[in-house]
């Protein structure tokens, strides 16, 4: 077992691991955070999508003991007292999930993508969310969430 | 149409934000797995890499020296409760795990159970399994050879690899057109075997309680009730019985036909829960989802037409032969093996038709499921709107044209198709018209000759499909012998407030939001009192589930039914809060009013509180109803969808340019979201069309079982859907709807691989394969000599 300290969200935690543990499992199953989800075992669903110092990482493929002493922030830190981040309302206003559940993974490489690239072109976004994959929307509304998102960020929405 | 009720109210017509997106974007929906119970063990399975081979001894000694694995369960433990076989929904059976013989590669064979999930991996790969292999059969054709090894030993009368032979349609009359028509063509059209592939995989958290004497589990499924009654069946004797059984569907990461089967995981996790009085969760991953869960489609068409001289369609026949795997494991309407594929005259007036369907047994995993398609509907529009493009071609008429001149037309509705269906509203050529006007129909085919003349390939590819969704008439549906009926239950509480529950399960469609504007528009209450819930069968009514388009066209039937009820009762108590009679009262959404004497009314709020507070003598109290409604017909969507290709002669890649889709699905709920269905069915459309594929070698090895070579699209690869509609009402349905999940993935795939022919045909190619790979395409420029 390994000592591993990270910071979620903004919050502390000092976790004992196995090495092997695999940090969407240290998150989903150890600390509860059951937002980000796990679709496939070769790392190209993206459904695990969560920031790892700003950096969007596929946590299926890094392990637990790889994030110590780092900071971490996943679906369940963009929500800020209460205000929903632009890329959530946009997601709601353009209609940009259905069953939800690639939604996590979508709005945090979104969410990197646009701290990168404020101003984007239609096919900067889509190759921005290529590693993440959705079979529920046909990614026309995820596009145009993303661009709502852009633009509310560029009003200085958040 | 425009909208009966204001926005804040929110009825039929309206864009309404999502309910259910509040609990998703925050991270917040409850997934199968989600859930975490005090003391839950992990259950794992170990799996066949062979595609036949008899178990010669299975070692389970060092898995279980491993600390943290409790059990290891093989198929002998489960023979002792009669539990190692299982019906499937199509009254054949499949192994929950095997006690001789496996069938196809990635089996299960047998199962671990641990403390922790990862320890479960450990005693998987600590479990040795010897085998004996055995002669593989692969293709379907060949497994019907007088020499073939008989696969199913198990039954003991079984000669061969035989499972059903279905007909339907009128065969002499069919012969008789064939032998008149003055054109006939002919082609084999073979469709791949694939995979729904939601993001979600399948999963249960069983949780036998054993003071309680009850069964609780989560599972992914799309038709809980369904599942808890064939849980009872099959599980009787050992003694679950149905009132202590309770399945819960809890938020869904997308079905489209996959989540509607009863896999042996499921049935191995409630065993162990059982077993250990323990809660115990299953999950699989990707691989084994790919690999072992139910297939799609695998059919073998040999497809013909005949038409007359001036390009009049005249009869169609089709005989297919359906490769099932190892077992029929569908998930048909008991009657139709095949599904809804008698479908296939579409949407053309044909004098005679005649269909002919083999199921076979291979090794391969079992099944014959949607790929989010009403029963076999995407083969059938494959096949009919192929033909019609290469007859169009064959008779150097254009494909527009010729459509145009063999539609049903509009005044021939209701209409009685050669095969027996009866279609109940349509307008196919203001569809395919309207389609044409958006794309620009004219000016692309002087773009293509053009294009041609300087040996660019470019191609315009159409589909003018009919869906057949909404089952069903009782009368001719059920599953297992359960009514295809579906099921709503509001309750009106004192202050207005709604709370109803559902039969079906939405896996991303919408449901607590469609649903609530259903109830609105009849009850005039806003959307936003009116809590919509689905999936547990302890407390919603009994409905046969969400798959085949079927929510809208049944269960929102049933809540509209229900609710119509509800105004019935509003109008009765109506009347003697404003001592008027009920026949002089006016309905406008949301309120009673006196004829004459529109300041003297009451509002639905009104009344739900009077109905508790002051109801007349002699009616009973409260505000509530139950629907079990049973559609009188199916419903007919359809559409016309039309696409641009271009083909890179250097790698044969073929580049989606443009595809604009037409679609008529009656009277629409949400716009919104029906449009967010129809881009998500155009994806799914695409990727059969152009890149997944599950494939075997000789022996049985699959090629296809990851996301490493199972490929769904991407963003990029995604074109950007331009979409459209007309509105033609279900004449039958009470808000004249007809639903919408599916059209798209049923009519996109031939509009692709029409297109693509249609860029080759002057090279003399007939017809091209699903799914149209570069590989194959680069192929064939190859043969004809232009590959760059
Ligand atoms: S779970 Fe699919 S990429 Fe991580
Ligand atoms: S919304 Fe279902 S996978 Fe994207």
């Amino acid at each position: 077992m390994m000592r591993v300290q990270l910071t979620v969200n903004g919050e502390r935690h000092e976790v004992e691991v196995e090495p092997r543990l695999l940090l969407v499992h240290l998150l989903r199953d150890v600390l509860r955070l059951t937002g980000t989800h796990i679709g496939c075992d070769t790392t190209h669903c993206g459904a695990c999508t969560v920031l790892l110092e700003d950096r969007p990482v596929k946590s299926c493929t890094v392990f637990a003991v790889q994030a110590n002493g780092k900071r971490l922030m996943t679906v369940e830190g963009l929500e800020r007292n209460g205000t929903l981040h632009p890329i959530q309302e946009g997601f709601v206003q353009e209609h940009g999930l259905q069953c939800g559940y690639c939604t996590p993974g979508m709005m945090m490489t979104s969410y990197a993508f646009l701290k990168r690239t404020p101003n984007p072109s239609e096919d900067e976004i889509r190759h921005a969310i290529s590693g993440n994959l959705c079979r529920c929307t046909g990614y026309v509304n995820i596009v145009k969430a993303v661009q709502y998102a852009a633009a509310r960020l560029q009003e200085g929405g958040a | 149409m425009v909208p009966r009720t204001p926005p804040e109210v929110g009825g039929m017509g309206h864009s309404v934000k999502r309910k259910e997106d509040a609990r998703f974007i925050r991270g917040k929906g409850t997934y199968v797995d989600d859930i975490q119970l005090p003391g839950m063990l992990y259950l794992d399975i170990v799996r066949s890499p062979l595609a036949h081979a008899r178990i010669t001894k299975i070692d389970t000694s060092k898995a279980l020296a491993i600390p943290g694995v409790l059990a290891v369960i093989t198929g002998a433990d489960l023979a002792k409760y009669n539990l190692h076989w299982m019906p499937t929904l199509m009254s054949d059976t499949q192994m929950v795990l095997p006690v001789e013989k496996v069938m196809y590669q990635a089996q299960e064979v047998a199962a671990v159970l641990a403390t922790d999930r990862y320890i479960a991996a450990d005693g998987v790969d600590a479990v040795e399994v010897a085998y004996e292999p055995l002669p593989v059969v692969v293709d379907p054709i060949k497994a019907l050879a007088p020499d073939a090894p008989v696969l199913r030993t198990d039954k003991t009368d079984k000669k061969d690899n035989h499972i059903w032979h279905w007909e339907w349609g009128d065969r002499a009359a069919t012969d008789r057109a064939f032998a008149e028509a003055d054109v006939t063509v002919r082609q084999d059209i073979y469709l791949p075997r694939i995979h729904v592939a939601s993001i979600e995989t399948c999963g249960c958290v069983a949780h036998f309680d054993r003071v309680a004497d009850k069964l609780t589990v989560w599972m992914t499924t799309q038709a809980p009730h369904a599942i808890r009654t064939v849980f009872a069946l099959v599980a009787g004797h050992v003694g679950l019985a149905e009132h202590k059984i309770r399945i819960i569907s809890p938020d869904i990461g997308g079905g489209f036909g996959g989540k509607v089967p009863v896999y042996p995981g499921y049935v191995i996790a409630v065993a162990a829960s059982v077993l250990t009085g323990k809660p115990v969760k299953w999950v699989e991953d990707r691989m084994e989802n790919l690999q072992a869960d139910s297939f799609a489609r695998d059919y073998h068409m040999t497809c013909e037409l005949a038409a007359r001289k001036d390009g009049t369609l005249t009869a169609l026949r089709i005989k297919t032969i359906a490769d099932h795997g190892y077992a029929d494991a569908a998930a048909n309407p008991s009657k139709f093996p095949a599904g809804l594929f008698h479908i296939c005259t579409g949407s053309y007036d044909f004098q005679a038709a005649h269909v002919e369907v083999d199921g076979v047994y291979t090794n391969k995993p079992p099944g014959g499921i949607a790929y989010r398609c009403s029963f076999r509907v995407t083969e059938a529009v494959h096949a009919i709107e192929r033909m019609t493009d290469l007859m169009a071609h064959h008779l150097g008429m254009d494909p527009a044209e010729f459509r145009l001149k063999n539609f049903i037309r509009p005044e021939q509705f209701p209409y009685r198709s050669a095969l027996g269906w009866e279609y109940d509203s349509g307008n196919y050529a203001a569809a395919l018209r309207k389609a044409m006007d958006r794309i620009g129909y004219a000016e692309l085919r002087r773009e293509q000759a053009e294009k041609r003349q300087r040996g660019e390939l470019m191609g315009i590819g159409i589909s003018s499909f009919t869906e057949i969704v909404g089952a069903g008439p009782s009368k001719h549906f059920d599953i297992l012998g359960l009514k295809m009926f579906d099921s709503a239950e509001i309750r009106v509480h004192p202050t207005g407030k709604v709370i109803a529950r559902f039969g079906t399960r939405s896996q991303g469609q919408g449901h607590e939001t469609t649903y609530a504007q259903i109830i609105a528009e009849e009850l005039g209450i806003p959307v936003a009192d009116i809590q919509v819930e689905e999936g547990d069968t302890d407390t919603a009514p009994y409905g046969l589930g969400t798959y085949a388009s079927r929510s809208t066209p049944v269960a929102g039937a049933a809540g509209a039914m229900a609710a119509r009820k509800i105004r019935d009762k509003a109008r009765k108590i109506a009347a003697y809060l404003l001592e008027a009679a009920e026949d002089d009262l006016v309905w406008e959404p949301g309120r009673f009013s006196v004829a004459g004497a529109p300041h003297r009314f009451k509002t639905i709020q009104d009344i739900a509180f009077a109905a508790y507070t002051n109801h007349p003598q002699g009616m009973e109290a409260g505000l509530e109803a139950v629907s079990y409604y049973d559609p009188p017909n199916l419903t007919y969507p359809f559409g016309s969808y039309i696409c641009v290709v271009d083909i890179d002669k250097g790698t044969g890649q073929v580049k989606v340019r443009r595809f604009v889709a037409v679609d008529d699905c009656g009277n629409i709920i949400n716009p919104m979201i029906v449009e967010g269905q129809i881009h998500g069915g155009l994806t799914m459309g695409l990727a059969p069309a152009l890149y997944e594929e599950i494939a075997y070698d000789e022996n049985g090895n699959i090629q296809g079982g990851s996301f490493i070579d199972y490929l769904l699209p991407t963003a990029v690869e995604t074109p950007r859907w331009e979409t459209d509609k007309t509105t033609t009402p279900s004449p039958h349905h009470p808000l004249g709807a007809k639903g919408v999940g599916e059209s798209a993935t049923v009519g996109a795939p031939a509009a692709i691989a029409n297109a693509v022919v249609d860029a080759l045909w002057h090279l003399g190619v007939r017809h091209v394969d699903i799914p149209i790979t570069p590989a194959k395409v680069w192929k064939l420029l190859r043969e004809k000599g232009v590959s760059e």
